[in-house]
């Protein structure tokens, strides 16, 4: 999983798709998962990560995980893998 | 370490747009408490969903009511519409507080009685009247408000063997520029029926006609259709004088009084729109004090005040069941509410908080009920915040109708609670069981094998 090359992600949070000219809002933890998925981490070290700094069960932060990469999805953020 | 606090990661598309010039907070509100009892423990305690009833919200409610009404006009008689909400706790508290009872079906007749209303203090409104209804009423002294023709000549027919002579008063429908008129409902002002039905009555010379009676409609937001009411009802008062040298004794204004409830389609909050009690007695007290009485023959005011005085004092607790996604990227919440619990969403915009919440973060989210059926919609789009599986959530002002219109559908009607003026908690109806309904049910012997 990818995200789109030219997605530029503010520090506050804003996204931006030049590719539709759709800007996206993401909250605090949105951005930290988007940036590590940016940055090439798997979902695994995500979740170790994620799991490690806040406080969630396995089993929530995954169907919350899931549910947030499909939003990517159905936004068009990810590269069509 | 400390862990961070969690919530849900989101992503909301931006869709820039016209700003809307009264700019609505977008902070999350929350309701952990009502009348100072925490609505965790009362959901523990009571089970989830739960209705709760503020008796201090009904008192401090009617107080308001009564103060707008009475420090405006001398004789003010306020009557409890039994259909707004009929659990019987609820009408003895109104009846504590000094309501008579209007009620509109032998049932809720015989609930009046059996919460202790002397006859002589219930108003009998309504189309569907059975003879032995009117015989009880009439030997109760109660005031019979007359919907039909064919009422009235039941009445006149029952007055001829009964010992005590009928009270009675006719309901009046009319144009006070409220759109839809009801004229369903009584006789019409404007085409001459009203002023035909009081002559037929007096020239009967068989009951006592006490009073004039209208009801112009529901969620009437413009004071002063009731003024053109008023005066109107006080056309045929000093009619009557004049034809019969009859004085009536009240004038009954009805209901229909806004709550702060917003409906459907409403470009504003109902609790900026809605008028106070005082604008609403400005205009009634206004046209009575206008009109043509004798200052020693001012008729009493009645006011069948139901939605405005109890909505604020009743609450729905519940429950988040699931999160899911629906096919267009909308979140979509499914609560243990739905609307055979929570009749009035069929009108308003409910108002849905958490009663507790870690975030501020809000998605746009449609909130289902737990039915599984299409139309079990509370809130089609609202900003909802990030609730997760098990979190609670309060809806605020369900006290009118959502306790006697809600459906058994599918599931139980839950457990409905008042918090007295000491904030204890009483359960005033139980929850509904399997044996609620089997002991109604009758299996024929041929299906029993």
């Amino acid at each position: 999983m990818k995200l789109k090359n030219n997605i530029a992600i503010s520090e506050t949070g804003f996204v931006f798709d030049p590719n539709s000219g759709d800007s996206y809002s993401l909250n605090s933890i949105g951005k930290e998962i988007l940036e590590l998925i940016k940055s090439g981490k798997s979902k695994s070290d995500i979740s170790f990560h994620i799991l490690n700094t806040y406080d969630a069960d396995e089993f929530t932060f995954e169907r919350n995980y899931d549910d947030f990469i499909d939003m990517l999805k159905h936004h068009k953020l990810l590269e069509n893998e | 370490m400390t862990k961070l606090r969690y919530e849900r990661p989101i992503i909301s598309k931006i869709n820039a747009g016209v700003p809307d010039k009264f700019g609505m907070k977008t902070s999350v509100e929350t309701l952990n408490q009502i009348d100072t009892v925490p609505v965790k423990d009362i959901l523990e305690q009571y089970g989830s969903p739960v209705f709760v009833v503020s008796e201090p919200t009904i008192r401090k409610t009617y107080e308001e009511a009564t103060s707008a009404f009475t420090s405006r006009y001398p004789k003010v008689q306020f009557a409890w519409s039994y259909k707004t909400n009929y659990i019987d706790a609820v009408c003895r508290v109104f009846k504590k507080l000094g309501s008579w009872a209007e009620v509109v079906s032998g049932f809720e007749y015989q609930k009046a009685l059996n919460n202790g209303v002397p006859g002589n203090e219930i108003i009998f409104n309504g189309p569907d009247k059975s003879d032995e209804d009117l015989k009880l009423a009439i030997q109760n002294l109660s005031l019979i408000h007359i919907d039909h023709f064919d009422e009235l000549y039941t009445i006149l027919k029952l007055a001829e063997t009964s010992y005590k002579r009928p009270k009675v008063a006719i309901r009046v429908n009319m144009n006070t520029g409220i759109y839809p008129q009801w004229d369903r409902f009584g006789f019409n002002y404007e085409n001459g029926e009203a002023w035909q039905a009081l002559n037929r009555l007096m020239y009967s010379e068989k009951v006592d006609v006490v009073g004039l009676h209208t009801h112009i409609g529901t969620y009437i937001t413009t004071p002063n259709a009731y003024a053109v009411a008023i005066s109107k009802l006080a056309e045929l008062a000093t009619s009557l004088k004049k034809k019969f040298n009859h004085a009536i004794q009240y004038i009954d204004i009805g209901g229909g009084f806004a709550s702060k409830n917003t409906l459907k389609g409403a470009y504003l909050p109902g609790k900026d729109t809605c008028p106070t009690f005082d604008a609403y007695a400005d205009a009634i007290t206004g046209a009575l004090m206008s009109a043509n009485f004798a200052p020693n023959e001012l008729p009493t005011l009645i006011i069948e005040s139901g939605r405005a005085l109890i909505d604020d004092a009743g609450y729905l607790l519940g429950t988040v069941l699931a999160n899911k996604r629906l096919a267009d990227g909308r979140r979509s919440t499914i609560l243990d509410i739905g609307v055979n619990n929570l009749f009035t969403s069929f009108w308003y915009e409910h108002e849905v908080l958490p009663v507790e919440t870690t975030t501020q973060q809000t998605e746009d989210t449609t909130l289902y009920g737990p039915l599984c059926m299409n139309i079990d919609v509370v809130r089609a789009a609202v900003q909802f915040p990030l609730l997760q599986k098990g979190d609670q959530v309060a809806i605020r002002r369900v006290g009118a109708y959502n306790m006697t219109q809600w459906m058994q559908f599918i599931t139980f009607r839950p457990n409905v609670i008042m918090i007295d003026e000491e904030h204890n908690t009483h359960i005033i109806r139980k929850a509904e069981t399997n044996a609620t309904f089997e002991a109604q049910e009758v299996i024929p012997d041929y299906l029993k094998s």
